[in-house]
């Protein structure tokens, strides 16, 4: 029981991390139809710009809150500046190509960050450098609740709060709805665009920024090919609550992590990357729109 | 019908003569190791017309090309392991089977994969498909059968003229195969799905079956080259089958321009060639250059041409005046 109970806590998580990248597919996924292969390197340039960030500002001399903070800022801001041009110069010029064209233009760029990224930053792993100091809060006989796990559910919460009002309560947020909801009326309305879909990108890339952050905090091992599978793992967590739905893909990501760290607790830990992929061949199998979407009919 | 016959028995021969033709330069004027590099062309050309087949002509977007190629090399060196009914010396004469054998089980898999990913619109199969290839690679490097992370050894396989006719008959033949394909009634199905699958349903085409279909066959032809493959490197391992090899053969498809298998072939040959050609290129910078280059192009292609080299044309479409015509006759 106590060992479930762990399981569980560990399972949370690693589905509020996978919640916040899965959040970045399925907004930009909401406004462009797009799967933005991009954004899992758009977190993991996050990751290095937090390393890079820490270390250049020593952040690391004084692990605590401020330094926390400050690794957050830094990663945000990069991952938004990346998103930004990433939206600019690849997808913008492909604004109304074929959808085909676009998904091999964000495969295109994944891969080039990616391959860039070992030029830059080298292939070998790196240590996340430790802005904030792990400890055990309280524990009840084996079960314990260690900061990071906190911090780790504390720091996304605050995030998709945010989030949400965002998107419901702001006029951004609703010209945002607006394009997702369609495109063509949402220009007829006045709204610009081309503005609200770089807000997106501003937004999605800094929950990157922010999982990456946290990610670092619980598994610091950094390299530049990280990003791949948790970015893969994220979108199936996107699609698995219904892809361009938001609350779906908290429930999603929430639910794609439990049901990983069960699988590595009681099955395997070598099955640990093939149930992601087994779980959206079963979801497409069974519900195409994912748990919290709809179905739309398509109208000719 | 006697035109049809006569038409299609020209394709083979076609094919035969290109086949004779190639090996015997291959043992003629080629040192070992640029031999391999024509192993690979058709390998290549292979897996690029046929993966066409599923993007270019279909407008599906497969990603794991690498997975089925995996499927059929594993498959076949697994027969080809246990089972040699002829001597050392005439082994070369089972390799087509072996193939079959291999494409037929990569051409399964790609059923079990396409039915439910093809059934929905959009991008699903694209994320599906590279899901499935990872999949196969965790799966190959698990089982004991298949060896794990060792892979398999002492396959037989050969390099020498009757080994090369084999890869680029088999080159030869998917290439013909699918071109026939596509300038039939099926093929003129896929190009209706490919250009609007409302549409196509309207006009009474059983879209998820085309798509299905294209995708097993493309499947098929990615399992044959994997059994080539298997049989001339003699050795497999799961790191061949990764996600860059898809990748790969994606990009061969858009630079020589999807819904061309002219294109496909041109592709094949200049992705083939060109990192062989870059070789001194990283002996220069002491980094591996090679995808942030291939994935730069890929980016570049998709703004600046997105049609690629030859967009949808064959090859009797780019010739100049007077032999188009003759072509078009013929």
């Amino acid at each position: 029981m106590e060992e479930l109970i762990q399981h569980v806590i560990n399972g949370l998580n690693l589905g509020a991390i996978y919640a916040l990248i899965a959040l970045g597919y399925t907004m930009v996924y909401g406004v462009l139809q797009l799967i933005n292969f991009a954004h899992s390197e758009v977190y993991m340039v996050g990751a290095f710009a937090a390393y890079y960030g820490a270390l250049r500002f020593h952040l690391t001399d004084n692990p605590g809150w401020g330094a926390f903070g400050l690794t957050l800022l830094i990663a945000m801001v990069i991952c938004s500046a990346l998103g930004l041009c990433i939206e600019r110069f690849a997808y913008r010029p492909l604004r109304g190509a074929p959808k085909t064209n676009t998904l091999i233009t964000a495969i295109g760029v994944s891969l080039f960050l990616q391959f860039a990224g070992q030029v830059v930053f080298g292939a070998d792993p790196k240590l996340f450098p430790e802005v904030l100091r792990d400890e055990t809060l309280f524990s009840f006989g084996e079960i314990r609740i260690q900061l990071f796990d906190v911090t780790i559910l504390a720091v996304a919460l605050v995030a998709m709060l945010l989030l949400n009002y965002f998107i419901n309560k702001t006029k951004t947020g609703m010209a945002i709805r607006a394009v997702s909801f369609s495109f063509r009326s949402a220009t007829l309305m006045g709204i610009n665009v081309n503005s609200i879909i770089m807000v997106t990108f501003i937004v999605g890339s800094s929950l990157a920024g922010i999982g990456a952050v946290l990610v670092g905090l619980k598994y610091p091992k950094i390299q530049p090919l990280m990003g791949t599978l948790i970015g893969l793992k994220a979108f199936v967590a996107a699609v698995l609550g219904g892809i361009g739905n938001l609350p779906g893909a908290i429930v999603g990501g929430l639910l794609m992590g439990l049901c990983e760290e069960m699988v590595v607790a009681y099955l395997s830990s070598t099955y640990r990357d093939a149930l992601a992929f087994g779980l959206l061949i079963f979801i497409l199998l069974f519900k195409p729109s994912g748990i919290m979407g709809q179905t739309r009919v398509e109208k000719v | 019908m006697g035109g049809l016959l006569k038409q299609s028995l020209r394709g083979w021969i076609l094919v035969l003569v290109v086949a004779l033709c190639i090996s015997a330069l291959a043992n003629v004027g080629l040192n070992p190791y640029q031999q391999q590099i024509l192993f690979y062309i058709a390998i290549n050309i292979m897996l690029a017309t046929s993966l066409n087949l599923v993007n270019g002509f279909c407008g599906q977007f497969s990603l794991g090309h690498a997975g089925f190629m995996a499927i059929g090399a594993y498959a076949s060196a697994l027969v080809s392991l246990n089972f040699q009914p002829l001597g050392a010396g005439f082994d070369v004469l089972i390799f087509p089977f072996y193939a079959l054998i291999g494409g037929i089980c990569a051409g399964l898999a790609g059923f079990v994969v396409g039915m439910p990913s093809l059934r929905l619109r959009g991008d699903y199969l694209a994320i599906v498909t590279l899901g499935f290839g990872e999949i196969i690679r965790v799966v190959l490097l698990n089982l004991d059968v298949a060896g794990g992370a060792r892979g398999l050894y002492g396959i037989p396989g050969r390099t020498d003229f009757m080994a090369c006719f084999h890869a680029f008959f088999w080159a030869g033949t998917t290439v013909l195969l699918l071109w026939r394909l596509v300038h039939s009634s099926y093929g003129r199905a896929f190009l209706s799905v490919r250009e609007d699958e409302i549409a196509a349903s309207c006009m009474g085409i059983n879209s998820t079956r085309t798509k299905v279909m294209a995708f097993v066959i493309s499947s098929f032809f990615a399992g044959a080259a994997g059994s080539i493959f298997a049989h001339t490197t003699n050795s497999l391992n799961p790191s061949s089958f990764q996600f860059v090899k898809s990748v790969d053969v994606v990009i061969m498809v858009v630079l020589g321009g999807m819904g061309s298998l002219t294109g496909s072939v041109i592709g094949a040959i200049l992705v083939t060639i060109l990192p062989e050609a870059l070789r001194p290129l990283q002996e220069y910078t002491h980094v591996d250059l090679r995808m942030v280059i291939y994935s730069l192009t890929l980016i570049l292609l998709m703004i600046m041409r997105p049609s690629g080299l030859l967009g949808s044309r064959e090859w009797n479409q780019i010739l100049p005046g007077p032999w188009r015509r003759r072509a078009a006759r013929a």
